[in-house]
Protein backbone atom coordinates (compact mmCIF):
# COMPACT_ATOMS: atom_id res chain seq x y z
CA UNK A 1 0.00 0.00 0.00
CA UNK A 2 1.60 3.45 -0.94
CA UNK A 3 0.81 4.33 3.34
CA UNK A 4 3.26 1.73 3.62
CA UNK A 5 5.84 3.04 1.48
CA UNK A 6 5.14 6.70 2.12
CA UNK A 7 5.49 5.91 5.91
CA UNK A 8 9.86 6.02 5.53
CA UNK A 9 9.67 9.80 5.57
CA UNK A 10 9.85 11.44 8.96
CA UNK A 11 7.91 14.17 8.41
CA UNK A 12 4.83 13.40 6.31
CA UNK A 13 3.04 16.51 4.69
CA UNK A 14 -0.27 17.63 6.72
CA UNK A 15 -2.45 17.68 3.83
CA UNK A 16 -1.20 14.20 3.03
CA UNK A 17 -3.13 12.95 6.69
CA UNK A 18 -6.54 12.09 6.84
CA UNK A 19 -6.21 12.04 10.93
CA UNK A 20 -3.50 13.73 13.17
CA UNK A 21 -2.26 14.13 16.67
CA UNK A 22 0.02 17.36 17.41
CA UNK A 23 1.59 17.03 20.68
CA UNK A 24 -1.88 16.28 22.18
CA UNK A 25 -1.84 16.08 25.87
CA UNK A 26 -5.67 15.29 27.43
CA UNK A 27 -5.92 16.05 31.33
CA UNK A 28 -9.38 14.41 32.86
CA UNK A 29 -10.56 14.74 36.21
CA UNK A 30 -6.93 16.09 37.77
CA UNK A 31 -5.12 12.89 35.65
CA UNK A 32 -3.20 13.45 32.45
CA UNK A 33 -4.00 10.11 30.24
CA UNK A 34 -2.09 11.07 27.04
CA UNK A 35 0.94 13.50 27.28
CA UNK A 36 2.64 15.10 23.95
CA UNK A 37 1.00 12.30 21.51
CA UNK A 38 2.32 12.75 17.61
CA UNK A 39 0.14 10.64 15.52
CA UNK A 40 -0.61 11.02 11.87
CA UNK A 41 -3.08 8.20 10.08
CA UNK A 42 -2.67 8.43 6.29
CA UNK A 43 -5.84 7.87 4.20
CA UNK A 44 -6.92 3.98 3.44
CA UNK A 45 -4.02 2.94 6.31
CA UNK A 46 -5.61 0.77 8.89
CA UNK A 47 -3.81 1.68 11.97
CA UNK A 48 -4.02 -0.34 15.33
CA UNK A 49 -3.54 0.79 18.79
CA UNK A 50 -2.51 -1.02 21.97
CA UNK A 51 -1.02 -0.82 25.17
CA UNK A 52 -1.69 -2.24 28.68
CA UNK A 53 -5.13 -1.14 30.15
CA UNK A 54 -5.05 2.15 31.32
CA UNK A 55 -2.87 3.55 28.65
CA UNK A 56 -5.18 5.74 27.03
CA UNK A 57 -5.83 3.97 24.11
CA UNK A 58 -9.67 3.97 23.64
CA UNK A 59 -9.23 8.16 25.19
CA UNK A 60 -7.10 8.55 22.08
CA UNK A 61 -9.62 6.81 20.09
CA UNK A 62 -12.27 8.90 21.57
CA UNK A 63 -10.76 12.31 20.56
CA UNK A 64 -10.10 11.44 17.06
CA UNK A 65 -13.83 11.05 16.94
CA UNK A 66 -14.44 14.08 18.49
CA UNK A 67 -15.84 12.98 21.76
CA UNK A 68 -13.28 14.42 23.73
CA UNK A 69 -11.32 17.50 23.01
CA UNK A 70 -7.40 17.67 23.54
CA UNK A 71 -6.39 19.96 26.86
CA UNK A 72 -3.06 21.17 24.63
CA UNK A 73 -2.21 20.23 21.34
CA UNK A 74 -4.57 19.42 18.14
CA UNK A 75 -6.39 16.72 16.46
CA UNK A 76 -6.87 17.57 13.07
CA UNK A 77 -9.07 15.52 10.26
CA UNK A 78 -7.60 16.75 7.07
CA UNK A 79 -6.29 19.13 7.98
CA UNK A 80 -9.07 21.08 10.25
CA UNK A 81 -9.65 20.56 13.74
CA UNK A 82 -11.85 17.80 14.95
CA UNK A 83 -14.63 19.93 17.23
CA UNK A 84 -17.02 17.70 17.62
CA UNK A 85 -18.12 14.60 16.23
CA UNK A 86 -18.66 14.02 12.61
CA UNK A 87 -20.70 11.69 10.33
CA UNK A 88 -18.25 10.90 7.92
CA UNK A 89 -16.17 9.55 11.26
CA UNK A 90 -18.18 6.48 12.84
CA UNK A 91 -17.12 5.17 15.62
CA UNK A 92 -17.66 1.58 16.34
CA UNK A 93 -18.27 0.97 20.54
CA UNK A 94 -16.77 -2.51 22.29
CA UNK A 95 -20.18 -2.86 24.33
CA UNK A 96 -22.19 -3.33 21.39
CA UNK A 97 -25.35 -4.32 23.73
CA UNK A 98 -25.55 -0.57 24.61
CA UNK A 99 -24.60 1.17 21.70
CA UNK A 100 -27.64 -0.39 19.90
CA UNK A 101 -31.04 1.05 20.14
CA UNK A 102 -33.15 -1.97 22.42
CA UNK A 103 -36.67 -0.62 21.29
CA UNK A 104 -35.03 -0.79 17.51
CA UNK A 105 -34.69 -3.55 14.86
CA UNK A 106 -31.83 -4.13 12.66
CA UNK A 107 -33.18 -2.35 10.54
CA UNK A 108 -34.35 0.36 12.41
CA UNK A 109 -31.02 0.29 14.13
CA UNK A 110 -29.55 0.75 10.30
CA UNK A 111 -32.27 3.05 9.66
CA UNK A 112 -30.87 5.74 12.43
CA UNK A 113 -27.77 6.69 10.91
CA UNK A 114 -29.67 7.35 7.41
CA UNK A 115 -32.50 9.16 9.86
CA UNK A 116 -29.13 11.08 11.04
CA UNK A 117 -28.06 11.84 7.33
CA UNK A 118 -31.40 13.29 5.97
CA UNK A 119 -31.60 10.26 3.67
CA UNK A 120 -35.28 10.07 2.49
CA UNK A 121 -37.18 7.49 3.86
CA UNK A 122 -38.05 6.12 -0.09
CA UNK A 123 -34.37 5.58 -0.26
CA UNK A 124 -34.13 4.16 3.03
CA UNK A 125 -35.30 0.74 2.60
CA UNK A 126 -32.72 -0.41 -0.19
CA UNK A 127 -29.73 1.30 1.45
CA UNK A 128 -30.77 -1.02 4.80
CA UNK A 129 -30.94 -3.83 3.11
CA UNK A 130 -27.60 -3.89 1.16
CA UNK A 131 -25.99 -2.58 4.41
CA UNK A 132 -27.28 -5.59 6.51
CA UNK A 133 -26.46 -8.05 3.46
CA UNK A 134 -23.16 -6.76 3.21
CA UNK A 135 -22.32 -7.41 7.08
CA UNK A 136 -24.37 -10.73 6.96
CA UNK A 137 -26.90 -10.11 8.49
CA UNK A 138 -29.57 -10.30 4.90
CA UNK A 139 -32.65 -12.26 7.29
CA UNK A 140 -32.54 -10.27 10.49
CA UNK A 141 -33.98 -7.34 9.71
CA UNK A 142 -36.55 -7.73 11.40
CA UNK A 143 -35.10 -8.66 14.89
CA UNK A 144 -34.55 -6.85 17.72
CA UNK A 145 -30.72 -6.99 19.31
CA UNK A 146 -31.72 -8.87 22.03
CA UNK A 147 -32.85 -12.09 19.75
CA UNK A 148 -29.47 -11.68 18.37
CA UNK A 149 -26.06 -13.16 19.43
CA UNK A 150 -22.63 -10.56 20.50
CA UNK A 151 -21.26 -11.37 16.84
CA UNK A 152 -24.44 -10.47 15.26
CA UNK A 153 -25.11 -7.42 17.14
CA UNK A 154 -21.30 -6.25 16.18
CA UNK A 155 -21.92 -6.84 12.85
CA UNK A 156 -25.14 -4.59 13.34
CA UNK A 157 -23.14 -1.55 15.23
CA UNK A 158 -21.01 -2.31 11.99
CA UNK A 159 -23.55 -1.69 9.21
CA UNK A 160 -25.29 1.24 11.36
CA UNK A 161 -21.64 3.27 11.26
CA UNK A 162 -21.27 2.05 7.26
CA UNK A 163 -24.69 3.42 6.88
CA UNK A 164 -22.55 6.92 7.76
CA UNK A 165 -20.34 6.14 4.72
CA UNK A 166 -17.43 7.09 6.97
CA UNK A 167 -14.12 8.58 5.74
CA UNK A 168 -12.75 7.18 9.07
CA UNK A 169 -13.79 3.86 10.92
CA UNK A 170 -12.68 4.21 14.76
CA UNK A 171 -13.08 0.39 16.04
CA UNK A 172 -12.79 0.38 19.76
CA UNK A 173 -11.97 -3.18 20.97
CA UNK A 174 -14.83 -4.26 18.72
CA UNK A 175 -14.47 -7.67 19.35
CA UNK A 176 -13.17 -8.11 22.75
CA UNK A 177 -16.57 -9.71 24.31
CA UNK A 178 -16.75 -11.81 21.40
CA UNK A 179 -15.50 -15.68 21.53
CA UNK A 180 -12.03 -16.57 19.04
CA UNK A 181 -13.89 -18.21 16.70
CA UNK A 182 -16.71 -15.12 15.98
CA UNK A 183 -13.98 -12.78 16.54
CA UNK A 184 -11.54 -14.41 14.30
CA UNK A 185 -14.18 -14.59 11.09
CA UNK A 186 -15.25 -11.06 12.03
CA UNK A 187 -11.90 -9.67 11.14
CA UNK A 188 -11.74 -11.35 7.93
CA UNK A 189 -14.87 -9.26 7.17
CA UNK A 190 -14.04 -6.18 8.69
CA UNK A 191 -10.44 -6.52 6.39
CA UNK A 192 -12.40 -7.25 3.51
CA UNK A 193 -15.37 -4.36 4.50
CA UNK A 194 -12.47 -2.11 4.40
CA UNK A 195 -10.77 -2.48 1.46
CA UNK A 196 -14.32 -2.26 -0.38
CA UNK A 197 -14.99 1.10 1.60
CA UNK A 198 -11.38 2.35 1.19
CA UNK A 199 -11.84 3.89 4.70
CA UNK A 200 -9.27 4.64 6.89
CA UNK A 201 -9.18 2.92 10.08
CA UNK A 202 -8.13 3.10 13.25
CA UNK A 203 -8.19 -0.14 15.85
CA UNK A 204 -8.12 -0.57 19.47
CA UNK A 205 -7.24 -3.78 20.74
CA UNK A 206 -5.78 -5.46 23.81
CA UNK A 207 -5.19 -8.32 21.88
CA UNK A 208 -1.16 -8.07 20.21
CA UNK A 209 -1.70 -10.66 17.95
CA UNK A 210 -5.18 -9.51 16.38
CA UNK A 211 -3.19 -6.31 15.99
CA UNK A 212 -0.74 -7.57 13.79
CA UNK A 213 -3.08 -9.64 11.97
CA UNK A 214 -5.37 -6.69 11.13
CA UNK A 215 -2.96 -3.73 10.74
CA UNK A 216 -0.48 -1.48 8.57
CA UNK A 217 1.00 -0.14 11.41
CA UNK A 218 0.98 -1.22 14.89
CA UNK A 219 1.28 1.54 17.58
CA UNK A 220 1.62 0.83 21.34
CA UNK A 221 1.07 2.80 23.97
CA UNK A 222 3.07 3.21 27.86
CA UNK A 223 0.84 3.94 30.56
CA UNK A 224 0.56 6.60 33.11
CA UNK A 225 0.68 9.01 31.01
CA UNK A 226 -0.42 7.47 27.81
CA UNK A 227 2.38 8.05 25.01
CA UNK A 228 3.65 6.42 21.90
CA UNK A 229 6.17 3.86 22.88
CA UNK A 230 6.67 1.70 20.16
CA UNK A 231 5.94 1.72 16.16
CA UNK A 232 5.91 -0.96 14.30
CA UNK A 233 5.30 -1.34 10.26
CA UNK A 234 3.25 -4.35 9.56
CA UNK A 235 5.05 -5.67 6.27
CA UNK A 236 3.09 -8.91 5.44
CA UNK A 237 1.45 -9.59 2.49
CA UNK A 238 -1.80 -7.48 2.39
CA UNK A 239 -4.17 -10.50 1.68
CA UNK A 240 -4.27 -12.35 5.57
CA UNK A 241 -5.14 -15.47 5.70
CA UNK A 242 -5.78 -16.79 9.97
CA UNK A 243 -3.65 -19.77 9.30
CA UNK A 244 -0.37 -18.88 6.94
CA UNK A 245 -0.40 -15.11 7.94
CA UNK A 246 -0.25 -16.23 11.91
CA UNK A 247 2.34 -18.89 10.05
CA UNK A 248 4.38 -16.24 8.72
CA UNK A 249 7.66 -16.09 10.41
CA UNK A 250 7.63 -12.27 10.34
CA UNK A 251 4.59 -12.23 12.62
CA UNK A 252 6.09 -14.49 14.98
CA UNK A 253 8.54 -12.01 15.09
CA UNK A 254 6.52 -9.02 15.32
CA UNK A 255 4.36 -10.62 17.77
CA UNK A 256 7.64 -11.45 19.82
CA UNK A 257 8.64 -8.19 19.73
CA UNK A 258 5.01 -6.58 20.83
CA UNK A 259 4.75 -9.00 23.07
CA UNK A 260 8.48 -7.90 24.99
CA UNK A 261 6.88 -4.39 24.11
CA UNK A 262 3.78 -4.56 26.36
CA UNK A 263 5.93 -6.93 29.27
CA UNK A 264 8.38 -4.53 29.49
CA UNK A 265 5.60 -1.38 30.06
CA UNK A 266 3.91 -3.55 32.26
CA UNK A 267 6.74 -4.13 34.67
CA UNK B 1 -56.46 -30.80 45.57
CA UNK B 2 -57.01 -26.66 45.14
CA UNK B 3 -55.04 -25.39 42.14
CA UNK B 4 -51.85 -23.39 42.57
CA UNK B 5 -53.51 -20.54 41.49
CA UNK B 6 -56.78 -20.31 43.56
CA UNK B 7 -54.43 -20.75 47.04
CA UNK B 8 -54.28 -17.20 47.41
CA UNK B 9 -58.03 -17.11 47.42
CA UNK B 10 -58.33 -19.33 50.13
CA UNK B 11 -57.32 -17.33 53.06
CA UNK B 12 -59.68 -13.98 52.47
CA UNK B 13 -62.98 -16.99 51.82
CA UNK B 14 -61.75 -18.72 54.41
CA UNK B 15 -62.02 -14.99 56.65
CA UNK B 16 -65.39 -13.62 54.95
CA UNK B 17 -66.76 -16.96 56.32
CA UNK B 18 -65.73 -16.79 59.57
CA UNK B 19 -67.08 -12.82 59.88
CA UNK B 20 -70.06 -14.23 58.41
CA UNK B 21 -70.66 -16.80 60.88
CA UNK B 22 -69.47 -14.30 63.73
CA UNK B 23 -72.02 -11.89 62.08
CA UNK B 24 -74.91 -14.23 62.34
CA UNK B 25 -74.26 -15.80 65.49
CA UNK B 26 -73.50 -12.54 67.78
CA UNK B 27 -76.82 -11.14 65.50
CA UNK B 28 -73.89 -8.06 64.72
CA UNK B 29 -75.95 -4.74 65.47
CA UNK B 30 -73.97 -2.51 64.33
CA UNK B 31 -72.83 1.70 62.85
CA UNK B 32 -69.45 0.25 61.33
CA UNK B 33 -69.90 -3.10 60.57
CA UNK B 34 -72.30 -5.50 58.73
CA UNK B 35 -71.66 -9.48 57.80
CA UNK B 36 -70.75 -9.96 54.36
CA UNK B 37 -73.67 -11.30 53.00
CA UNK B 38 -75.08 -7.80 53.53
CA UNK B 39 -72.03 -5.90 52.07
CA UNK B 40 -72.62 -7.87 48.72
CA UNK B 41 -76.33 -7.57 48.64
CA UNK B 42 -75.76 -4.08 49.19
CA UNK B 43 -73.70 -4.06 46.20
CA UNK B 44 -75.50 -5.54 44.25
CA UNK B 45 -78.50 -2.99 44.86
CA UNK B 46 -76.04 -0.25 44.38
CA UNK B 47 -75.72 -1.96 40.87
CA UNK B 48 -79.34 -2.44 40.20
CA UNK B 49 -80.42 1.22 40.80
CA UNK B 50 -77.26 2.80 38.84
CA UNK B 51 -75.78 4.82 41.41
CA UNK B 52 -72.83 3.07 41.84
CA UNK B 53 -71.55 3.04 38.04
CA UNK B 54 -72.64 6.60 38.44
CA UNK B 55 -70.01 7.40 41.45
CA UNK B 56 -67.50 5.28 39.98
CA UNK B 57 -67.65 7.48 36.55
CA UNK B 58 -67.47 10.50 38.38
CA UNK B 59 -64.53 9.60 40.27
CA UNK B 60 -62.74 8.11 37.63
CA UNK B 61 -63.14 10.85 35.22
CA UNK B 62 -61.63 13.24 38.09
CA UNK B 63 -58.99 11.13 38.09
CA UNK B 64 -58.06 10.53 34.74
CA UNK B 65 -58.65 14.41 33.71
CA UNK B 66 -56.16 15.57 36.53
CA UNK B 67 -53.97 12.55 36.03
CA UNK B 68 -53.39 13.38 32.42
CA UNK B 69 -52.72 17.09 32.96
CA UNK B 70 -50.60 16.92 35.93
CA UNK B 71 -48.82 14.38 34.36
CA UNK B 72 -48.02 15.84 30.83
CA UNK B 73 -46.84 18.56 32.86
CA UNK B 74 -44.85 16.73 34.88
CA UNK B 75 -43.38 14.72 32.06
CA UNK B 76 -42.60 17.56 30.00
CA UNK B 77 -40.78 19.05 33.34
CA UNK B 78 -39.19 16.08 33.94
CA UNK B 79 -37.56 15.34 30.91
CA UNK B 80 -36.61 19.15 30.80
CA UNK B 81 -34.92 19.09 34.17
CA UNK B 82 -33.42 15.70 33.28
CA UNK B 83 -31.43 17.14 29.94
CA UNK B 84 -31.00 20.80 31.12
CA UNK B 85 -28.65 20.67 34.14
CA UNK B 86 -28.62 23.68 34.27
CA UNK B 87 -32.84 24.50 34.09
CA UNK B 88 -32.28 21.35 36.96
CA UNK B 89 -30.74 23.64 39.18
CA UNK B 90 -32.22 26.35 38.78
CA UNK B 91 -35.41 24.64 39.97
CA UNK B 92 -34.55 22.47 42.62
CA UNK B 93 -35.30 24.67 45.20
CA UNK B 94 -38.64 25.79 43.63
CA UNK B 95 -39.55 21.80 43.23
CA UNK B 96 -38.60 20.72 46.42
CA UNK B 97 -40.26 23.27 48.28
CA UNK B 98 -43.58 23.29 46.52
CA UNK B 99 -43.58 19.19 46.50
CA UNK B 100 -43.93 18.36 49.88
CA UNK B 101 -47.59 20.55 49.86
CA UNK B 102 -49.64 17.51 50.54
CA UNK B 103 -52.31 17.82 47.83
CA UNK B 104 -55.25 17.64 50.04
CA UNK B 105 -53.80 21.17 51.55
CA UNK B 106 -55.04 22.81 48.26
CA UNK B 107 -58.71 22.23 49.23
CA UNK B 108 -59.46 25.24 50.84
CA UNK B 109 -57.94 27.32 48.06
CA UNK B 110 -59.15 25.21 45.04
CA UNK B 111 -63.08 25.59 47.05
CA UNK B 112 -62.82 29.15 46.89
CA UNK B 113 -61.37 29.37 43.61
CA UNK B 114 -63.38 26.53 41.90
CA UNK B 115 -66.55 25.73 43.92
CA UNK B 116 -67.39 21.96 44.34
CA UNK B 117 -67.48 19.91 41.30
CA UNK B 118 -65.68 17.97 38.38
CA UNK B 119 -62.90 21.27 38.17
CA UNK B 120 -61.74 21.46 41.49
CA UNK B 121 -60.41 18.33 41.89
CA UNK B 122 -59.35 17.78 38.88
CA UNK B 123 -56.70 20.73 40.09
CA UNK B 124 -55.97 18.91 43.07
CA UNK B 125 -55.43 15.24 41.35
CA UNK B 126 -53.32 17.03 38.85
CA UNK B 127 -51.01 18.38 41.41
CA UNK B 128 -51.03 15.38 42.89
CA UNK B 129 -50.07 13.72 39.69
CA UNK B 130 -47.09 16.20 38.36
CA UNK B 131 -44.86 14.59 40.97
CA UNK B 132 -44.46 11.36 40.70
CA UNK B 133 -43.75 12.11 36.53
CA UNK B 134 -41.58 14.92 37.58
CA UNK B 135 -39.40 12.97 39.82
CA UNK B 136 -38.88 9.43 38.00
CA UNK B 137 -38.98 10.67 34.31
CA UNK B 138 -36.38 12.88 35.56
CA UNK B 139 -34.19 10.33 36.70
CA UNK B 140 -35.66 8.06 33.79
CA UNK B 141 -33.61 10.68 31.78
CA UNK B 142 -30.64 10.75 33.45
CA UNK B 143 -30.14 6.77 34.04
CA UNK B 144 -30.44 6.90 30.14
CA UNK B 145 -27.02 4.71 28.84
CA UNK B 146 -24.08 7.06 28.59
CA UNK B 147 -23.45 5.37 25.24
CA UNK B 148 -26.58 5.90 23.51
CA UNK B 149 -25.73 9.86 23.54
CA UNK B 150 -22.54 9.47 22.83
CA UNK B 151 -23.94 7.77 19.79
CA UNK B 152 -26.50 10.50 19.15
CA UNK B 153 -23.73 12.84 19.24
CA UNK B 154 -21.62 10.96 16.85
CA UNK B 155 -24.57 10.69 14.40
CA UNK B 156 -24.71 14.71 14.92
CA UNK B 157 -28.47 14.06 15.27
CA UNK B 158 -30.69 17.10 16.43
CA UNK B 159 -31.54 17.89 19.63
CA UNK B 160 -34.90 17.29 18.07
CA UNK B 161 -34.09 14.37 17.21
CA UNK B 162 -32.27 13.42 19.85
CA UNK B 163 -35.77 13.78 22.40
CA UNK B 164 -38.15 11.96 19.72
CA UNK B 165 -35.59 9.32 18.88
CA UNK B 166 -33.49 8.09 21.60
CA UNK B 167 -33.82 9.93 24.89
CA UNK B 168 -37.92 9.14 25.05
CA UNK B 169 -37.87 5.52 23.84
CA UNK B 170 -35.02 4.99 26.39
CA UNK B 171 -36.89 6.40 28.95
CA UNK B 172 -40.30 5.31 27.82
CA UNK B 173 -40.39 1.82 30.22
CA UNK B 174 -39.74 4.30 33.56
CA UNK B 175 -41.72 6.69 32.27
CA UNK B 176 -44.90 4.13 32.17
CA UNK B 177 -44.16 3.05 35.31
CA UNK B 178 -44.31 6.57 37.20
CA UNK B 179 -47.70 6.67 34.79
CA UNK B 180 -48.60 3.60 37.07
CA UNK B 181 -47.47 4.76 39.84
CA UNK B 182 -49.58 8.23 39.57
CA UNK B 183 -52.70 6.61 38.61
CA UNK B 184 -52.72 4.86 42.18
CA UNK B 185 -51.98 8.39 43.56
CA UNK B 186 -54.63 10.07 41.10
CA UNK B 187 -57.84 7.23 42.63
CA UNK B 188 -56.29 7.90 46.16
CA UNK B 189 -56.41 11.84 46.26
CA UNK B 190 -60.17 11.58 44.22
CA UNK B 191 -61.54 9.53 46.68
CA UNK B 192 -60.06 11.64 49.72
CA UNK B 193 -61.68 14.82 48.21
CA UNK B 194 -64.84 13.40 47.52
CA UNK B 195 -64.66 11.81 51.36
CA UNK B 196 -63.93 15.12 52.33
CA UNK B 197 -65.82 17.93 50.68
CA UNK B 198 -66.80 17.54 47.02
CA UNK B 199 -70.51 15.77 46.72
CA UNK B 200 -69.81 13.59 43.79
CA UNK B 201 -67.70 10.64 42.80
CA UNK B 202 -67.43 7.38 45.47
CA UNK B 203 -65.71 8.85 47.99
CA UNK B 204 -69.29 10.98 48.61
CA UNK B 205 -71.05 7.93 48.28
CA UNK B 206 -69.56 6.38 51.23
CA UNK B 207 -70.03 9.63 53.42
CA UNK B 208 -73.58 9.61 52.33
CA UNK B 209 -74.28 5.62 53.58
CA UNK B 210 -72.09 6.56 56.57
CA UNK B 211 -74.30 8.91 57.35
CA UNK B 212 -77.56 7.27 56.47
CA UNK B 213 -76.57 4.66 58.82
CA UNK B 214 -76.24 2.25 56.16
CA UNK B 215 -72.80 -0.06 57.10
CA UNK B 216 -73.45 -2.58 54.74
CA UNK B 217 -73.64 0.47 51.32
CA UNK B 218 -70.59 2.10 53.04
CA UNK B 219 -68.49 -1.34 53.16
CA UNK B 220 -70.11 -2.25 49.81
CA UNK B 221 -68.40 0.80 48.18
CA UNK B 222 -65.73 0.55 50.12
CA UNK B 223 -64.71 -2.76 48.82
CA UNK B 224 -66.06 -1.64 44.97
CA UNK B 225 -63.07 1.09 45.31
CA UNK B 226 -60.66 -1.51 46.14
CA UNK B 227 -61.82 -3.33 43.10
CA UNK B 228 -61.46 -0.10 41.32
CA UNK B 229 -58.11 -0.05 41.98
CA UNK B 230 -57.26 -3.08 41.70
CA UNK B 231 -58.64 -3.09 37.95
CA UNK B 232 -56.66 0.32 36.96
CA UNK B 233 -53.37 -0.77 38.29
CA UNK B 234 -53.80 -4.42 36.79
CA UNK B 235 -54.84 -3.11 33.84
CA UNK B 236 -51.70 -0.54 33.43
CA UNK B 237 -49.67 -3.69 34.96
CA UNK B 238 -50.98 -5.62 31.63
CA UNK B 239 -50.46 -2.60 29.23
CA UNK B 240 -47.03 -2.52 30.59
CA UNK B 241 -45.88 -5.60 30.14
CA UNK B 242 -47.66 -5.61 26.31
CA UNK B 243 -45.82 -2.30 25.11
CA UNK B 244 -42.04 -2.70 26.98
CA UNK B 245 -41.87 -6.41 27.24
CA UNK B 246 -38.63 -7.51 29.58
CA UNK B 247 -37.28 -4.23 29.36
CA UNK B 248 -40.34 -2.66 31.99
CA UNK B 249 -40.37 -5.40 34.23
CA UNK B 250 -36.66 -4.30 34.44
CA UNK B 251 -37.25 -0.96 35.81
CA UNK B 252 -40.20 -2.62 38.02
CA UNK B 253 -37.70 -4.18 39.85
CA UNK B 254 -35.57 -1.33 40.22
Amino acid sequence: MTAIASQQTKLPDPARLQIAFSDVTLDLGGKTILENVNLDVKPGEFLCIVGASGCGKTTALRLAAGLYQPTRGSVTFDGKPILSPRRDIAIVFQDYGKALLPWRTAAGNVSLALEASGVASAQRGARIDALLKKVGLPNHAAKYPAEMSGGMQQRLQIARCLAQEPKALLMDEPFGALDAMTRQGLQDEVLSLVRASNATVVFVTHDLEEAIYLGDRVIGLLPHPGRIGIELTIDLPRRRDQLSTRENPQFLALRRELFDFIKASEA
Amino acid sequence: MIPERAKAFVLPVAILAALEIWARATHLQSDSLAPPSAIAAALTEAFRDGSILTATRDTLVSAFAGLLTGGAVGLAFGIALGIFHVFDRLMEVTVEAIRPIPSIALLPIALIALGFGYRMEIVIVAFASVWPLLILSRAAVGAIEPRLIEVSRSLRLSPLDRIRKIIIPAALPRIFLAFRLAAGIALIVAVTVEIAINPIGLGAAIMTAQQALRPDLMLAYLVWIGIVGYGLNTGLLLAQRHLFGRAALAGDAA
